[in-house]
């Protein structure tokens, strides 16, 4: 098992090296660069920014440079958050005056003021906390309603279950979104249209200092709104693995033995039909909780799901290798987790 | 000896795309306390069907019992409430499948598995079915059984699985054992096995057993009377040695003719009956048989056969007389 995960970290830095290696050539074969504006700037401006952020090496280089400041760990003096040329991710103080510094992503250019990582610090949290509370709604909905179609298969409870599940994948959070904000935040004026109820500084990077109603009372909206989609997702597949799993020759065998109909299915059927809902989920849970673009902005939420997009359109290169692999990072790792919850799932999967 | 469980004009039939299939059409038949009662037939003749409907465990939709009665200590367990028969299953009537891979729960380990019925129906704590439960996986033979209460089914080899299914069935001392094919995927010394221990197990605990196979050399050593099932019929019933000895239905003469003998001539070839079973899309009206038949007269096209009596104790669906070819009176 450790043998397992240890060569799975090893396979993500792997993936890291590949994923940026693509991100990067590709975002340099974009036409336009981060300095050009509607009215342009003058030749010399251009070249003095370019020769700030390297931009003028040659392009092996400046990939090479990116991944030394990603990758290799120093040790010196200097405090963090001096420069935004050298605002680290990780800082640890050693002693006096030395520092372990790991993790540079470097700074945004296009807000000036601002690294990527200020964008992992205060926007990151927020989406992450989004993104579990959409995970929880989905997986709270989706699996009981999916539960229940399997078990009463082709009744009103089922078709009332799946028109749920249709709604939730067909109606987008762009409409969805509005929707519950007139209903909920105008017209009836119970919940808060926009905002998000925690700020920086956060507990262990990402969680709120305080939770309550004021926080909870930002993140119903947005939480139901984006976890509706996913829970649909997990609705249907959990019906569909249920309605096979009855079918087994174990579940006959629970039957002959005598077994309540009820213990039939949460001691014999259940765990076995969630298998397929929890491969889902390693792709669902990265998705969520980096950041979603449509929620946050409809919302009004300080997320970085934003980041996603407008680091793109204003070329604004190091938010775009940040984000993306922000994203690879999230995705390898929860994808490991799923890993391990099968062999907690199921006995005959073991990992050396 | 009293008759433990009477079956009565048992009819099943499965709604499916093609029409209705009757795929047990008016089984009766009774077992008595400590004996052993052999079903044999090819496949899709509705061997298990018919156990399965007696338990109630047929899926529900398609499948429907329609009419039958199935009296077990004096109660029809057709018309039972889910309740009751639940109480029946794993308590009073074990049930052995035929697939040692499939039918257990890979999740589970195998001592949750064969303690369940006791904790189910005799309202023992975990920690207690657990101790009875490795005294019962001791009694099929399977060695270290307390260590290996906690391994997983497939950490056991198939014949070691089928120890573990009969000692789940009969964990709580039921009168009847059902074994549903229980050797046909084993291979044959452990078919071997699984059939004397079954027989020790008998011997010790003096259940009857309901033993389906389409083996007729298993049932030869196992049971004392047999049934012969065709079409959703019985065709054929007797004690065991009258059947080998004397049939008198076609179909059981060919099927004891297909097999290999070792006191025969070695160049002989195996007899095979040809043609293939009907397909049971409305309920026979003539001799099911019959089109496959080399004895067939025309009253068999005409008139489905009922069991006649042949001889003592021996009944047979037919009309012809096998060995002289003639109608029987």
């Amino acid at each position: 098992m450790g043998r397992f995960v240890a060569r799975r970290i090893l396979y993500m830095f792997a993936v890291i090296l590949v994923v940026s290696a693509i991100t990067f050539g590709l975002m340099h074969a974009v036409p336009g660069g981060p300095f050009e504006r509607e009215k342009p700037l003058p030749p010399e401006i251009i070249a003095n920014l370019e020769k700030r952020y390297h931009l003028d090496e040659p392009l092996l280089m400046q990939y090479g440079r990116y991944l030394y400041e990603i990758f290799i760990p120093r040790i010196d003096s200097n405090r963090p958050g001096l420069s935004l040329e050298n605002d680290f991710l990780i800082n640890i103080r050693l002693g006096e005056s030395t520092w372990f510094h790991w993790m540079n992503f470097g700074p945004s250019y296009s807000s000036r003021s601002r690294t990527v990582n200020d964008i992992f610090r205060d926007n990151l949290p927020v989406s992450f906390q989004l993104g579990i509370m959409a995970l929880t709604v989905a997986i709270l909905l989706g699996v009981p309603l999916g539960i229940i179609a399997a078990l009463k298969q082709n009744t009103i409870f089922d078709y009332f279950g799946m028109s749920v599940a249709i709604f939730g994948v067909s109606v987008p959070v762009i409409v969805l979104g509005p929707l519950l904000i007139w209903i909920f935040g105008v017209t009836l004026r119970w919940l808060p249209p926009t905002g998000w109820g925690s700020k920086p500084p956060y507990v262990m990077g990402v969680f709120p200092s305080t939770m309550g109603w004021d926080y909870w009372k930002h993140a119903i909206m947005p939480a139901v709104a984006l976890g509706l989609g996913s829970s649909a997702i997990i609705a249907r597949l959990t019906r569909a693995s249920l309605l096979q799993v009855v079918r087994e020759d174990y579940i006959r065998t629970a039957r002959a033995k005598g077994l309540k109909e009820r213990l039939v299915l949460t001691r014999h059927a259940l765990k076995n039909s969630l298998i397929p809902v929890v491969t889902v989920l390693g792709p669902m849970f990265a998705a969520l909780v980096t950041g979603t673009f449509v929620t946050e902005i409809t919302f009004g939420i300080p997320g970085m799901g934003r980041y996603f997009v407008t680091s793109i359109t204003n070329r604004d290169y190091p938010v775009i290798m940040g984000t993306i692999l922000l994203y690879a990072v999230f995705l390898v790792v929860a994808n490991l987790i799923v890993d391990l919850l099968y062999a907690f799932l199921d006995p005959r999967i073991r990992y050396e | 000896m009293a008759d433990l469980l009477n079956v009565q004009g048992l009819e099943t039939q499965f709604r499916t795309r093609e029409g209705t299939v009757h795929a047990v059409n008016g089984v009766s038949f009774q077992l008595k306390e400590g004996e052993t009662l052999g079903i044999v037939g090819e496949s899709g003749c509705g061997k298990s069907v018919t156990v399965m409907s007696v338990l109630r465990l047929i899926p529900s939709p398609p499948g429907k019992v329609v009419a039958g009665k199935a009296v077990y200590q004096g109660k029809d367990l057709l018309k039972m409430t889910d309740e009751e028969i639940r109480h029946i299953r794993g308590a009073q009537i074990g049930l052995v499948f035929q697939d040692p891979m499939t039918s257990f729960n890979p999740v589970l380990t195998i001592g949750r598995q064969v303690a369940e019925p006791l904790e189910i129906h005799m309202g023992m704590s975990r920690k207690q079915a657990l101790e009875r439960a490795a005294e019962m996986l001791e009694m099929v033979g399977i060695p270290n059984a307390k260590e290996r209460l906690n391994d997983y089914p497939h950490q056991f080899s198939g014949g070691m699985r089928q120890r573990v299914m009969i000692a789940m069935a009969l964990v709580c001392t039921p009168q009847i054992l059902i074994a549903d094919e229980p050797t046909t995927a084993l291979d044959v010394t452990i078919q071997a096995q699984i059939v004397d221990l079954v027989k020790r197990l008998q011997h010790e605990l003096g259940m009857a057993i309901i033993w389906i196979t389409h083996d007729l050399g298993i049932i030869a050593g196992l049971a004392q009377r047999v049934l012969v099932m065709y079409a959703g019929q019985v065709i054929e019933e007797a004690p065991v040695k009258e059947l080998y000895g004397n049939p008198q239905h076609p179909y059981t003469l060919g099927l004891l003719n297909s097999l290999p003998r070792l006191d025969s001539d070695e160049h002989r070839r195996l007899a095979s009956i040809d043609g293939l079973p009907p397909v049971l899309l409305s309920k026979p009206t003539s001799c099911p048989f019959a089109p496959r038949c080399k004895y067939a007269i025309e009253r068999c096209l005409a008139e489905n056969p009922p069991l006649l009596q042949v001889g003592p104790d021996h009944y047979a669906a037919c009309w012809v007389h096998p060995e002289t070819g003639r109608p029987r009176e």
